[in-house]
């Protein structure tokens, strides 16, 4: 493995050896996603027509919400002791940093929306075993987009004092393009048709994730370094 | 701390190559807005010397710390380290420093072993089981190395982030409040660690309120007063009570008693 690698695998597995023991994020997010389930069906009633309507963009809902609060903690763990200055001042690209951090909030998001759509199952009677295929390609997809900017800007507001305020107005209007294209290829592949039918949308959330990613790790250093 | 020998984590005896000037700063400034945090600090600190800052807080020590080990630009001036122009190279400053600042650089959901781990991958240095146990054994830290650090007290994570140091390979040591914290047995440790550490060529600069400690492991002293230099001499001209006495007067303002 080389050098590169190794740090980024470092940063994961210090990332995910962390929250596993302090168990801090995965708690409160799975805890959200619980509520959030309770307040969508109270707000759309038994009706089956007005569920199936809604349930991409409700589904989208709920993964960008727990985003919101899971990337918004990523670096606040490197506040604490001034580990930050640690990471600025090892030596190399400290884009391994970023992708270390991103493979971590990929992670966590996975987790986070394997428990929102089995809650969605239970919680709306939806089989989705017929379309698992077509969504979990949408999802990584959308999730890759929605982490590479949410771990960026998630830099960019960790040292600033109005942080929580910040974080959202800045991520969600940057993550329009993958929210809009997660949704419409989400609602093809639930409506039962071939993913081929959502390839202008998957094209979209790919060429997104892209200019994301090469942002991030072109971007990161000069985040870090403030 | 243990008294095996601070080369026994570093895993070498050999001296640091020699180069000629390991700091050399000339007419360093630093402002937020206004306010003048430095003003027109020079200085050269060459391998195998330690330099201790001392004064009041607020005067500087901390940022001049943090601007020769790259974390901060200053407003003008010129500053190289190791060689190398700080501001333009700081890659390359960086990979000849270490630093132990006010905080630790300790994740407190990992142990002790698993920090060390952590900040040897990312520093490039040998992460090999031995090594990691061989650097908590020296900062006496080898029976908590498995106990996460939110567990520890203060002076032990000082120790953890000493032991950091020990896995390294900087030639210059920046320490901030290094001994702060740690009971008589580290701060004895770590005094003859850093004179053994300039004994190889290394170079240190040590911001401190401790004088005797400070001065124990310093060639130079200098005082910082409103972010200037305000004396800088060879430690051996100074007695602890002379230096007491120039502090009063050139840091606390005439008339003031320590």
């Amino acid at each position: 493995m080389s050098a590169y690698a190794r740090r980024a695998w470092m940063v994961v597995w210090k990332d995910v050896l962390a929250e596993r023991r302090s168990k801090e994020s995965l708690n409160a997010l799975v805890f959200f996603a619980l509520l959030l389930l309770f307040v969508f069906q109270f707000a759309l009633g038994p009706e089956r027509a007005r569920v199936e309507a809604a349930l991409p963009g409700l589904l989208w809902l709920g993964f960008i919400l727990s985003g919101l609060l899971a990337f918004g903690r990523t670096f606040l763990i490197e506040r604490e002791n001034d580990c930050w200055e640690g990471l600025v001042l090892t030596p190399g690209d400290k884009s391994a940093i970023y992708l270390g951090k991103l493979a971590g909030n990929v992670l966590v998001m996975v987790v986070v929306e394997v428990v929102l759509v089995a809650l969605f199952a239970v919680f709306f009677a939806i089989d989705f075993t017929p379309f698992l295929l077509g969504l979990a390609a949408v999802l990584a997809l959308g999730t890759l987009g929605l982490a590479s900017v949410g771990t960026l800007f998630g830099a960019v507001t960790a040292q600033m004092r109005a942080r929580e305020l910040l974080f959202p107005v800045l991520l969600l209007p940057a993550v329009v393009p993958v929210l809009l294209a997660s949704v419409s290829a989400t609602q093809t592949v639930l409506a039962g048709e071939p993913l081929a039918e959502a390839a202008a949308w998957l094209k979209l959330l790919a060429a997104a994730d892209l200019v994301y990613l090469v942002v991030g790790v072109l971007t990161f250093e000069f985040v870090l370094e403030g | 701390m243990r008294a095996t020998g601070p080369d026994a984590a570093r895993g070498r005896t050999a001296p640091f190559p020699a180069s000629n000037v390991m700091i050399q700063a000339e007419h360093l400034r630093k402002t937020y807005g206004p306010t003048a945090v430095l003003d027109d600090v020079s200085l050269e600190l060459g391998t195998g010397q330690g330099l201790t800052l001392l004064g009041p807080n607020g005067t500087g020590k901390t940022t001049l710390l943090r601007i020769v080990a790259t974390l901060l630009r200053p407003t003008s001036g010129l500053l190289r380290v190791a060689g190398a122009d700080a501001v333009k190279e700081p890659e390359a400053v960086r990979g000849a420093i270490d630093m132990v600042g006010h905080g630790s650089w300790v994740y407190e959901d990992l142990s002790a072993l698993e920090n060390l781990r952590f900040w040897a991958v990312m520093g490039g240095h040998d992460a090999g089981q031995a090594r990691l146990r061989a650097a908590l054994e020296e900062v006496e830290l080898d029976a908590s190395a498995d106990q996460r650090a939110r567990t520890f007290s203060a002076g032990m994570k000082r120790r953890l982030a000493l032991a950091r140091v020990l896995l390294g390979r900087a030639r210059l040591l920046l320490l901030d409040e290094p001994f702060t914290g740690l009971d008589r047995a580290g701060r004895k440790w770590l005094g003859e660690f850093l004179l053994s550490f300039k004994a190889r060529g290394g170079a240190l600069v040590v911001a401190t309120h401790s004088f005797d400690a400070g001065v124990g492991v310093a060639d130079r002293v200098a005082i910082l007063a409103g972010g200037r230099i305000v004396l800088d001499r060879p430690a051996a001209d100074l007695g602890l009570e002379d230096l007491r006495r120039l502090y009063d007067e050139l840091a606390m303002g005439p008339g003031t008693a320590s």
